[in-house]
């Protein structure tokens, strides 16, 4: 009866799968993500997906849910499958050398998009895809010198969470671009967490210090998130934030670009969720004429002002944001 | 046929007919390859589920097991990466105090008649904050033996891998099914799992019994743990969050009655076959949520409590099984 059963359930399946049968020349591309913790996070699957339709490209999506060992057996099981690629958001920096090995033993090249890894032997990935966040906060930074165009300003900054390694490096990156500027000089600096609320909090506090925020020419976010925080601490202060006070943030978040659009945030660095365009790019050269990628793509870090904010927003606002 | 094969003959079914279907979607289940991927990557939960078969079939539960993993994989980064100590002793220290804790949680249990629901999450909080107590940073491995031990692997006809790890999880298996079905140990555990009162009567040392299988189950996770460590060469504190609950739905859908005194160790492995055949199959596809796992197993385990209930209605004239 077993058998029968088994028979009978196997015909339907052969009829109802055998229309998802895959053409032969199109690329198969494994992406194993980390998770969606954050709306970056969200937005860069959402991305990946677009490209790789726009592209022809067979993407097999695997969410790891924040674990490592499910990210090991996602690449297994691709390698397994015989794809063309391997993309992965590695999820920690170590133990992934043994399941790279049977990738670069099955021949298959695997590319790192945002996060990179550690590892005594580079040649087990083909490239990093990645943000240079010290130059994130060197674009946020020269923004700032160039509008002050000589005159005294002075900034105070709300920080990500502390130790982290993009809050250390955008406060280094700004601190670079500053220098040499005497005019423009950061008078209060504290962290903020990289939430919206913390940012609001602290800015608060700054503008209790600063004389109700009259000395205080720029307010410089480590993300997006703070600086929609502040901004709501300064229109509650009586100020008018993006005039009294120039805001300055990270990331290029929908809800930044809606602040441009009433006049609120003056600039935004973006921190592309768009990883996997390049890692295309890279592997289409790669898989042509083996044209080797450096080892570290760096995306570019864009500034982005009021005057594009409204087709940015339109852009961004379904990406999972 | 004996109603006591019948769950494991269900899952049996289950998982061919399923693992069939899954390669005529894709063929590439069919090669050594996946089917080596399946031991290796499911090798530490096999091993952790061993253990909980015991503690299951005993009428028991353990969910300290997820925990004691990572606290295993934090102790041996530790030990091995800041402390130096020789990664083979670093090893036996690691059983050896997964199975004390286990022992100690046994004791409390029997001496105390504490339901072990309870005394095992006290474990679990015990194991996970000890762990991050030590650490809360991922810490790498990077000892020369960790890489060979990661080299040492069996190729199989048409590229699949027997790994270490593997090879590992398939002797803890078929040890332990000797030891359950084998040994007066095992016996003994059967007996208080179908009867406790009957088997004090009968003279079995329900206390020492006891004792040993939640040692044993805490061996099972400290194997695992180290399993664990290689696999991702690595010591993280939060690793294996949620285990327990994966090697419980294992053993269950196995066909290890939750209610204990029935259940076979190799149920278990099919067990766990299933969900790594279900989680494999997931990336295959490439379009479907991760989380539909967790929906399927659900289903499994939904499926299986109610064909254990409906058993246990029929067998209830034949076995009679007096009222708790």
């Amino acid at each position: 009866m077993n058998t029968k059963l088994l028979l009978s359930t196997a015909v339907a399946s052969v009829a109802l799968l055998g229309a998802s049968a895959h053409a032969a020349d199109k690329m198969t591309v494994g992406f194993s993500q980390i998770g969606s913790e954050s709306g970056w996070r969200a937005a860069e699957t959402s991305v990946t997906k677009l490209d790789a339709k726009k592209l022809g490209v067979d993407l097999k999506f695997s969410d790891a849910q924040q674990k490592q060992e499910n990210q090991i057996k996602a690449v297994r099981s691709f390698i397994a499958q015989g794809v063309d690629a391997i993309f992965m958001a590695p999820v920690v920096a170590t133990g992934w050398d043994p399941v790279l090995k049977e990738a670069k033993e099955a021949n298959i090249p695997v590319i790192l998009l945002d996060r990179t890894i550690d590892t005594q032997d580079p040649s087990l990935y083909l490239t990093a895809v990645g943000s240079d966040t010290v130059h994130e906060g060197a674009v946020a930074g020269d923004w700032l010198v160039k509008t002050a165009a000589g005159k005294a300003c002075n900034v105070v900054e709300i920080e990500g969470t502390v130790g982290s390694s993009p809050a250390t490096n955008r406060k280094k990156g700004f601190a670079d671009a500053l220098a040499g500027h005497d005019n423009v000089k950061v008078i209060r600096s504290q962290t903020g967490d990289f939430v919206r609320a913390k940012g609001k909090e602290v800015m608060e506090s700054f503008l209790k210090a600063e004389n109700g925020g009259k000395a205080i020419c720029a307010v410089y976010a480590h993300n997006d998130d703070m600086a929609v925080g502040a901004i709501q601490a300064i229109k509650d202060a009586g100020l008018k934030p993006g005039k009294d006070i120039l805001v300055v943030s990270i990331d290029g978040v929908p809800d930044i670009f809606k602040a441009q659009m009433a006049g609120e945030s003056n600039a935004s660095v973006e921190l592309t969720p768009d990883m996997a365009g390049p890692a295309f790019a890279a592997l289409a050269a790669f898989k042509k004429d083996g044209t080797k990628p450096p080892h570290f793509i760096q995306t570019e870090s864009k500034l982005l002002l009021p005057d594009t904010a409204k087709a940015e927003y339109e852009k961004k606002k379904d990406l999972g944001y | 046929m004996n109603a006591r094969l019948l769950p494991l003959t269900a899952t049996l079914v289950i998982f061919a007919a399923a693992y069939a279907l899954c390669i005529l979607q894709f063929p590439a289940f069919g090669t050594t390859r996946v089917m080596g991927n399946l031991l290796t990557d499911n090798a530490f939960l096999g091993i952790a589920a061993v253990g909980m078969t015991f503690v299951i079939v005993s009428g028991g539960i353990d969910l300290s097991v997820g925990a004691v993993i990572a606290f295993v994989g934090v102790f041996l980064a530790v030990g091995i990466g800041r402390l130096g100590i020789p990664p083979a002793l670093a090893f036996a220290l690691a059983l050896l105090v997964a199975s004390l804790f286990g022992a100690a949680m046994g004791a409390v249990i029997h001496v105390f008649e504490i339901p072990p629901f309870i005394v095992t999450l006290a474990g679990m909080f015990l194991a996970r904050g000890a762990s991050s107590v030590i650490t809360t940073e991922s810490v790498p491995i990077d000892a020369p033996l960790y890489a060979r031990l990661n080299d040492v692997v069996v190729m199989l006809p048409g590229k699949g891998r027997l790994t270490l790890v593997a090879m590992v999880m398939l002797a803890v298996f078929a040890a332990a099914s000797l030891v359950a079905h084998r040994t007066r140990f095992g016996r003994n555990v059967y007996a208080i799992g179908g009867n406790r009162t009957s088997a004090e009567l009968m003279g079995i040392p329900v206390g020492t019994t006891t004792v040993l299988i939640y040692a044993f189950s805490g061996l099972c996770a400290g194997i695992a743990g180290i399993v664990f460590s290689l696999y991702t060469s690595a010591g993280y504190s939060l690793a294996a969050v949620g285990v327990e609950l994966d090697t419980i739905a294992a053993v269950v859908i196995g066909g290890t009655l939750l209610t204990g005194g029935s259940g076979f160790v190799m149920g278990t492995f099919v067990g766990v076959l299933i969900q790594g055949m279900i989680q494999t199959y997931i990336t295959f596809d490439g379009t479907l949520s991760s989380w539909w796992t967790k929906i399927v197993i659900g289903l499994l385990l939904f499926g299986f409590i109610l064909l254990q209930r409906g058993l246990l209605a029929l067998g209830g004239r034949g076995q009679a099984r007096t009222a708790h």
